[in-house]
C-alpha cells in the first residue's frame, strides 16, 4: 500500500473515532443530573416550571436524544461548537483564542524532552558504569513518581524565594501590551521556561530510559558487530548505525504519550496560571459551561488524532520495514 | 472431562508454586526493590497504626495557622487553617492509597476483561475490543476524569470509578498480547480436547499462566492511580469532606509563598509512595522475567 493510501485510510478511521468521542461526550452530559437550563435557572436565582420549560425549548433540550445529537454533529461539522452562556461568546473563538498557549507549552516541552532525553540516553548507553547512567536511573525514578504540581510548585517556591530571575505565573507581562512583537515574543519565552521546565521533567525520565534501552539493545545486534568488525570508526558506528535505528521506539512512544502530554498541561498550567485550554478547561468545568467542555474534548481529542497519524508517518517515513505492509 | 480438568489444575497449580519460590528468591536479591518494598511497608505502618499512637482530629483546628515543622510541638506544622498536618497525613494517606488501589482494581477488572476476550476469541471480536481500546487512549484521560467527576459530583466513588474508567488500556493491550501468546500453548489445545468451555479456558487455564506482566502492570496502576488522584483534587475536584493528600496541597496551594512546607510534604509523601510502589513494580517484573533480567 503506498503512503498516500495509508494516510487516507487513517484520515478516515480518525474521524470515525472522533465521532464516537462527540457521542460519548453527549451521552454523558445528558444522562448527567442537571441540564443547561437549570444552571441558567440557578443563576437567575430560581425559576418555575414554566420558565425552566421556555429555557429548554429555546436551546431545543426538549427535544429527542437523536436530535439534538444530531444537530450537534452536524453543527460541528460546520466548525460551530456551540455558545458559551457563561463566558457570552462563541465557543469555536474561545478555544482558538486559548489553543497557541497550550501548544507551545506542548511542543516546546515535548522537544526540550526529547533532546534532552535523547543526549542523556545516549550518554548513559555509551558508558553504562559512568556518573551519566546513574543519573537517568535516578532521574526516571523521579519523572515517574514525582507529581507534576508538586514539582512546579517546588520550582515557584526556588525562584520565588531563593532565585528570583524566571516569572512564576502568566504568559506576558501586562505592561507589554503595546510593545513592539519582539519584545513580547522575549517576554513569553521568559514566562514559558519554568512551565515548560515542570512539563518536560516527566518525559525526560521517560525518553532518557527509553533511548538507553534501545540503545543497549541496538548495540548488541549483529549489524553493529558487522560494522566494528570492518574497522568503522566507534563514533561512526554509535552515531550512524545504532542512533538511527532506536529512534523508532522514541518516536512510538512520544506519540503514544500525546494524549498524557496534554493532561499534564492541564494541571502545568493551572500552577503557572497559564492562560491556555487546560485554564479554560478548569474554569468551564467548575462553572458548569457545558458547550465550552464539550469543545475543549472535542478539540483535544482531534489535536491527539493528529498527532498519532502523523507519528505512524513519521514512523513509516523513518523505517522501510514499516513501510513495507 | 472433569479428570481431565483437574489434572489440568494440577499442571498449572505446580508451574505457579515452583515459579512463586523462585520468584521469591529473585526479588530479595534486588536491593532496590526490597528497600523499595521496605519504605512502602513503612508508609503502610505510618498511615494505619499512625493514628493510634498519634491521636489529632486532621478536621480540628490546634493551633495558630501556619506554625513551622518542629515547633510548639508539632512536628509536621499546622496548616492554613491551623489544623495538624502530621494528622493530615495519617487521615489523607488512608483515602489516597485506598482510593490507588480501588482504582486501581477498577482498570485492571475492565482492562482484564477486554484484553483476554480480545486474546481469546481473535478475529471480529479482538478487532472491535481493540478499537474500543483505542478509542480510550485517544480520550485525553485527565480531561475526561474531571468531566466525569464535574458532571456526576466530587465522592470517593465517582473520583475512584473516573480514574479507573480512563486508565485501563495499557492492561488491555499487555493481557491480549499475553493471551494470544498463550493460546497457542500445547496445554491449551490438551484442555480444549477436554471440551473445556471457553469461560473455563479463559478464567482457569489461560488468565493464572498470564498473570505475572498483568501483576507488574497492575502494581504501577496503583502508583499511577495515587498521582491521579493527587492532581484531581489538586484542581479542586475531589469531595472536600474527606482529607487525601492531594486534598491537603490543593487546599494549601494559595499560601505556598507563606507557608510552603504545607505543600511540600504531603506532595513528599506521594512522591515517596509512588517510587516505592515502581521499584517494588521494577522487582517485581525482573523476578517474574528471568529472561529479560539476564539481558
Amino acid at each position: 500500500m503506498s503512503l498516500g493510501k495509508i494516510l487516507a485510510k487513517r484520515i478516515g478511521y480518525g474521524l470515525i473515532l472522533l465521532i464516537a468521542v462527540v457521542v460519548l461526550n453527549f451521552t454523558l452530559i445528558t444522562i448527567a443530573p442537571g441540564d443547561v437550563a437549570d444552571s441558567i435557572a440557578g443563576d437567575m436565582g430560581g425559576a418555575d416550571a414554566e420558565v425552566l420549560a421556555e429555557i429548554r425549548s429555546r436551546y431545543g433540550l426538549d427535544r429527542p436524544f437523536a436530535v439534538q445529537l444530531g444537530r450537534y454533529i452536524s453543527s460541528i461539522a460546520a466548525l460551530d461548537l456551540g455558545y458559551s452562556y457563561f463566558y457570552n461568546a462563541p465557543v469555536t473563538e474561545l478555544i482558538l483564542q486559548r489553543l497557541p498557549a497550550t501548544l507551545l507549552l506542548v511542543f516546546s516541552s515535548q522537544i526540550l524532552a526529547i533532546a534532552v532525553g535523547l543526549l542523556l540516553g545516549v550518554m548513559a548507553a555509551r558508558k553504562p558504569n559512568s556518573f551519566t547512567n546513574l543519573i537517568v536511573t535516578f532521574l526516571s525514578l523521579f519523572g515517574f513518581a514525582a507529581p507534576v504540581f508538586w514539582t512546579g510548585i517546588l520550582l515557584i517556591i526556588l525562584f520565588v524565594a531563593i532565585w528570583p530571575v524566571f516569572p512564576v505565573g502568566g504568559m506576558m507581562s501586562a505592561s507589554l501590551i503595546d510593545a513592539p512583537w519582539y519584545e513580547q515574543w522575549i517576554n513569553i519565552a521568559y514566562h514559558l521556561v519554568l512551565p515548560m521546565v515542570t512539563l518536560a521533567s516527566i518525559y525526560l525520565a521517560l525518553y532518557s530510559r527509553l533511548t538507553r534501552a534501545s540503545m543497549q539493545e541496538v548495540l548488541g545486534s549483529d549489524y553493529v558487530r558487522t560494522a566494528r568488525a570492518k574497522g568503522l570508526a566507534e563514533n561512526k558506528v554509535f552515531y550512524k548505525h545504532a542512533l538511527k535505528n532506536s529512534l523508532g521506539p522514541l518516536v512510538t512512544v512520544a506519540g503514544l504519550q500525546f494524549s498524557a502530554v496534554i493532561s499534564g498541561a492541564v494541571v502545568v498550567e493551572a500552577v503557572f496560571s497559564w492562560p491556555g485550554l487546560g485554564t479554560l478547561a478548569l474554569q468551564s468545568i467548575l462553572a458548569r459551561d457545558t458547550p465550552t467542555i464539550m469543545g475543549i474534548l472535542f478539540l483535544s481529542s482531534l489535536v491527539v488524532i493528529v498527532v498519532n497519524i502523523l507519528t505512524d508517518m513519521i514512523l513509516r517515513m523513518i523505517d522501510p520495514r514499516i513501510r513495507a505492509d | 472431562m472433569s479428570e481431565i480438568n483437574t489434572q489440568i489444575k494440577d499442571v498449572t497449580n505446580i508451574q505457579a508454586t515452583s515459579s512463586l519460590r523462585e520468584m521469591t528468591t529473585m526479588f530479595f536479591r534486588n536491593y532496590a526493590a526490597v528497600a523499595g518494598l521496605i519504605l512502602l511497608i513503612t508508609i503502610l505502618l505510618f498511615v494505619f497504626a499512625g493514628p493510634w499512637l498519634h491521636t489529632t482530629d486532621p478536621f480540628e483546628m490546634v493551633w495558630a495557622p501556619f506554625t513551622m515543622p518542629m515547633q510548639e510541638g508539632f512536628i509536621l506544622g499546622t496548616d492554613y487553617l491551623g489544623r495538624d498536618i502530621l494528622s493530615a497525613m495519617m487521615a489523607g494517606g488512608q483515602v489516597s492509597l485506598a482510593i490507588g488501589l480501588a482504582a486501581a482494581l477498577v482498570s485492571v477488572t475492565i482492562g482484564v476483561s477486554v484484553g483476554a476476550f480480545a486474546g481469546y476469541y481473535g478475529g471480529l471480536v479482538e478487532e472491535l475490543l481493540m478499537r474500543f481500546t483505542e478509542f480510550f487512549q485517544v480520550l485525553p484521560t485527565l480531561l475526561f476524569s474531571m468531566v466525569i467527576v464535574a458532571l456526576f459530583g466530587a465522592s470517593l466513588l465517582t473520583v475512584t470509578l473516573a480514574i479507573g474508567v480512563v486508565s485501563w488500556t495499557a492492561v488491555a493491550r499487555v493481557t491480549r498480547s499475553e493471551f494470544l501468546r498463550i493460546r497457542e500453548m500445547e496445554y491449551v489445545a490438551a484442555a480444549r480436547s477436554g471440551s473445556a468451555r471457553d469461560l473455563y479456558l479463559i478464567f482457569k487455564v489461560i488468565l493464572p499462566n498470564a498473570l505475572p506482566p498483568i501483576v507488574v502492570q497492575a502494581n504501577l496502576m496503583v502508583g499511577s492511580a495515587i498521582l491521579f488522584e493527587a492532581a484531581l483534587s489538586f484542581l479542586g475536584l475531589s469531595d472536600p469532606n474527606v482529607m487525601s493528600w492531594g486534598q491537603v496541597i490543593g487546599s494549601n496551594r494559595p499560601y505556598i509563598l507563606d507557608a510552603g512546607f504545607a505543600v511540600a510534604i504531603p506532595g513528599f509523601a506521594i512522591f515517596l509512595t509512588v517510587l516505592a510502589i515502581s521499584l517494588v513494580g521494577d522487582g517485581l517484573n525482573d523476578a517474574l522475567n528471568p529472561k529479560l533480567r539476564q539481558r
